[in-house]
């Protein structure tokens, strides 16, 4: 087991060397740099701008600064944001739980949502519910975030004033309205995350309770005698699930790409809307070490499905 | 407009027949900005007295949090590396300069105890050095006075050009001395008109000695204080996260009696111009929203909500069409649009001014900026206009068409007009702003029916204002025939907005296309004009050579002036809040209060 884990964790590393070469390029090669807004300003001469290239090594070429940005990265040094001249990793740091508390949440909500319906549904195929099920989970996976989100904005803050659709990460509040008011805050976009997600879950929980429902084990331990409610959750759920977990982990990638919309919207002040302010002022640390912990996370969670696998399923053994 | 006429409507002034601000209005109509002229009435022996504010609280604090949005949160808070308006408007929560600019264009002393006159002689007469009195008994939020050293201090940071700082240009070239513990003399190598640049508006604000004496010149970057400031201001630094928020709560000892009146102040960032218009104009979640760059029939619609109002600052913003007059489709060593090059079409006169008349300013105005841009048909607004409200401006086919003939320009075979073998057909470029591309298609249209061809061009915005030296299609370099953006004249002094139509300026391969006159017009006569203001002490003489200048540009059609555009702020109903077009968004926040 500990002799997969290091196997795996250094197979990431040539991954992580190729993700951040390419991105490096590409962000390198972009059109636009950091200092636009000070050439467009007339009382700045553009010496200064000059200087600040120098400064911060822009005039280099690219393999140059790819290796400086690789070695210092390896120490433990993320660089300092362009814009605002602070060190990235604290930046990450302050947006970071914002991002993990809202994906959490609403993965967590997904879950709760997609277990129950899909397994249920997968119980009683092609029955109203079922039909209604899947109905709403095509709804749900095929609107975009960014719709549902502006639509709720609408609904639950514009017409009936229910909720702020601006997430605040200081609550001026304390005890139980401060728990209130951050859940308050987080409902909207949890559940436009969270129901995206659920949509799709669903969908596979169901399909995958239905593969093992009619397997002989299955009859087997209705035969035995066992409570419907033992067969469901000890014998179908548990292995059904083994693909439904390699899907969430797969899914990762797409619920951040969910969250970056989210996020800008609603104004969480995550790392999502981090990446997209860095990206929109080209600032070029920034855009790298957020787009690489992203990369960092996917790969991760990658990991964590195989080793939830194995768990799952005692017939998959890491050599 | 000349000399006389500015003294005869200067000397009205003085009488009480004409007031001051309509008399700065007009001045802001012919070209001039409005602080210059506050210094010519100033100048003129008329108080330079800012209108002060309404401020009705009777104590300090009680105002509850004062909620504000910034759809691009600040990123720093050091106002010597602030780079956009954005934080500006950050820093300028904690910092203060010696004096301000109100929308009148009139000084306002901050942590100066007065503005220097001539009367008090706070001017030399030379034009070579100017007294700052500064207010006594100012304390930083730390507790320590304020003095000469610190205004000494900000001088030598700035100048530094090691530190890189955005504000070193009007800081490089003065000296300052020390005269005593509260007053500064700021001398000048040469005399100079427009004396209020160092220490004054968003390149003015003053940090303190003790606290970034340590980080000058390459260290700047290291200073704690660069995210956590220690200021003068109303409000003292709590909480700031880049991009995020920047909070900051009452500051108990302000130099300003009764002030301020918030107990705490909030600047978040992120999100949309709309959702921000939205969280002010519509559910009221929030008090303060900057930039709304959103159509203006959105605008309106959010208003209905009743919760807040729409506040436009009129400050110098032009959205223009410029010509080009040298040959972009022509490259000589890896360069076009030369700067000794020739235009084959646009250099003919003739079809500049149809050109000026196939722009129908009026549609853009009403169907596309509505009230957030107003038409105008001098590049810099048109006196008349603001005296008898007529619109000069016109759209007229016909008579573009005429000019078109008369100069020879006959339609060929394809309906496009063409003469001895040049064809009137036009590439115009801007950049990806759905307003450009609706006024873009406003224009292609009508020059269509004149016979001219226009090929419209947009480029991401990312591209076109950037100063990639290896990209053809930024807007300094203009390889094509013509293109449209707004220039902003945010700067008090008009000097560094004239001189975008010096020839020296021309933008050119050899100075990286950072020479301030893009479309490369070269005009003897500008020239001479503008070199004379720049030595010219007397403001009313100065005033009248810039309205020259102006006119000159408008008569040559140098640039087709399509809309003069404002700041846009949603305000709550509840807040007063004084802006201005000549200084930062939160030049004033001291004053803003909420009506109870």
């Amino acid at each position: 087991m500990s002799q997969y884990l290091l196997r795996r964790t250094l197979l990431a590393i040539p991954s992580l060397l190729g993700i951040s070469l390419v991105l490096f390029t590409v962000l390198a090669m972009a059109p636009g740099d950091p200092f636009g807004e000070l050439a467009q300003n007339p009382a700045v001469p553009p010496e200064v701008a000059a200087s600040l290239r120098e400064k911060f090594g822009m005039d280099d070429p690219i393999w140059e600064r790819y290796v400086k940005w690789l070695t210092q990265m390896l120490q433990g040094n993320w660089g300092f944001s362009f814009v605002s001249r602070v060190d990235v990793d604290i930046l990450i740091m302050q947006r970071l739980p914002a991002t993990l508390v809202v994906i959490g949440a609403s993965q967590l909500l997904a879950l709760l949502v997609a277990m129950p319906v899909g397994v249920y549904a997968a119980m009683r195929p092609y029955s109203l519910f079922d039909q209604i099920a899947t109905t709403l989970a095509f709804v749900g996976f095929s609107l975009p975030t960014f719709f549902t989100g502006l639509t709720l904005i609408l609904i639950f803050s514009i017409t009936l004033d229910w909720l702020p659709f601006v997430y605040q990460s200081n609550v001026n509040a304390t005890g139980w309205q401060y728990y209130w008011e951050h859940i308050r805050q987080a409902i909207m976009p949890v559940t436009v995350l969270g129901l995206f997600q659920a949509g799709v879950l669903t969908r596979f929980v169901r399909s995958a309770v239905l593969d093992v429902v009619r397997l002989d084990f299955v009859t087997t331990a209705r035969a035995k005698g066992l409570q419907e409610r033992v067969v469901i959750v000890k014998h179908i759920v548990r292995n059904a699930m083994i693909p439904v977990v390699t899907l969430l982990a797969l899914q990762m990638p797409a619920v951040f790409g969910g969250a970056i919309v989210t996020e800008q919207i609603f104004r969480i002040p995550g790392i999502g809307s981090l990446l997209i302010a860095a990206i929109l002022a080209n600032d070029t640390p920034v855009i790298m070490a957020v787009t690489f912990v992203f990369a960092c996370l996917v790969i991760l969670f990658n990991l964590i499905a195989d080793l939830l696998y194995g768990w799952l399923d005692p017939r998959i053994s890491y050599r | 407009m000349n000399e006389q006429e500015l003294r005869g409507l200067i000397a009205d002034v003085k009488g009480g027949s004409l007031s001051r601000r309509s008399f700065v209005r007009r001045m802001v109509a012919v070209g001039l900005t409005a602080p210059l002229a506050a210094q010519m009435l100033a100048h003129s022996g008329v108080a330079m007295a800012a209108s002060t504010p309404k401020y009705k609280p009777t104590k300090a604090g009680g105002g509850g949090v004062l909620k504000m949005l910034w759809w691009q949160g600040p990123t720093l808070l050091n106002p010597h590396f602030a780079v956009g308006t954005k934080d500006q408007d950050g820093s300028r929560v904690f910092y203060e300069p010696l004096a301000a600019w109100d929308d009148d264009g009139m000084l306002m002393p901050v942590l100066a105890a007065e503005v220097p006159t001539l009367e008090n002689g706070g001017l030399a007469k030379d034009g070579l050095s100017v007294t700052w009195k500064l207010k006594k008994g100012v304390t930083w939020h730390d507790g320590k006075p304020f003095t000469a050293d610190d205004c000494l201090f900000n001088w030598k940071y700035a100048s530094d050009p090691a530190a890189a700082s955005v504000t070193i240009a009007s800081y490089k070239d003065v000296e300052v001395q020390k005269i005593d513990d509260h007053t500064i003399k700021v001398l000048f190598s040469k005399p100079t008109p427009f004396w209020a640049d160092a220490f004054v508006g968003a390149r003015g604000c003053q940090i303190p000695k003790h606290i970034f004496e340590p980080y000058m010149g390459d260290k700047s970057r290291d200073a704690p204080a660069n995210l956590a400031p220690i200021g003068t201001g109303a409000y003292m630094f709590e909480e700031f996260k880049p991009g995020d928020l920047v909070r900051g709560k009452r500051n108990p000892n302000y130099h300003e009696a009764n002030k301020p009146h918030f107990d705490a102040v909030e600047m978040k960032g992120g999100g949309d111009a709309v959702s921000a218009a939205r969280a002010v104009l519509q559910t009221g979640e929030y008090d303060f929203a900057w930039n709304m760059q959103v159509e203006d029939a959105i605008l309106k619609r959010l208003e209905e909500g009743g919760k807040g109002r729409v506040d436009i600052t009129l400050g110098g913003s032009i959205e223009h069409i410029q010509l080009n007059n040298t040959d972009p489709w022509t490259e000589v060593d890896g360069e076009r649009s030369v700067s000794t090059s020739k235009h084959p079409s646009l250099t003919d006169l003739a079809v500049r001014q149809a050109l000026n008349l196939l722009v129908d300013r009026q549609a853009v105005e009403d169907h596309i900026y509505g009230r957030t841009g107003k038409a105008t048909a001098n590049f810099l607004n048109n006196p008349e206009r603001f005296a008898s409200k007529k619109t000069s401006f016109e759209l007229n086919i016909d008579k573009a068409i005429k000019l078109l003939d008369g100069a020879g320009w006959k339609p060929g075979a394809d309906g496009i007009r063409e003469k001895s073998g040049v064809k009137l057909k036009y590439v115009f470029q801007t950049s990806i702003n759905q307003p450009r591309q609706k006024t873009q298609a406003i224009i292609k249209q009508a020059c269509q029916k004149a016979g001219i061809d226009i090929e419209v061009k947009a480029v991401t915005a990312s591209v076109y204002f950037s100063s990639d030296v290896g990209n053809p299609d930024t807007y300094t370099k203009f390889y094509t025939d013509l293109q449209m953006y707004t220039t902003t004249q945010t700067q008090p002094d008009p000097g560094i907005f004239m001189n975008q139509f010096v020839s020296s300026e021309a933008s050119t391969k050899e100075n990286k296309w950072q020479g301030r006159n893009i479309t490369r017009w070269k005009n003897a006569e500008y020239d001479k004009l503008f070199l004379q203001g720049e030595g010219e002490l007397d403001p009313v003489k100065r005033a009248a050579l810039y309205i020259r200048m102006n006119e000159l540009v408008i008569e040559n059609v140098v640039v087709i002036p399509v809309v003069w555009r404002g700041g846009v702020a949603a305000v709550s109903n509840k807040l007063s809040a004084p802006l201005s077009g000549w200084d930062n968004n939160t030049w004033n926040l001291k004053d803003w209060f909420r009506e109870a």
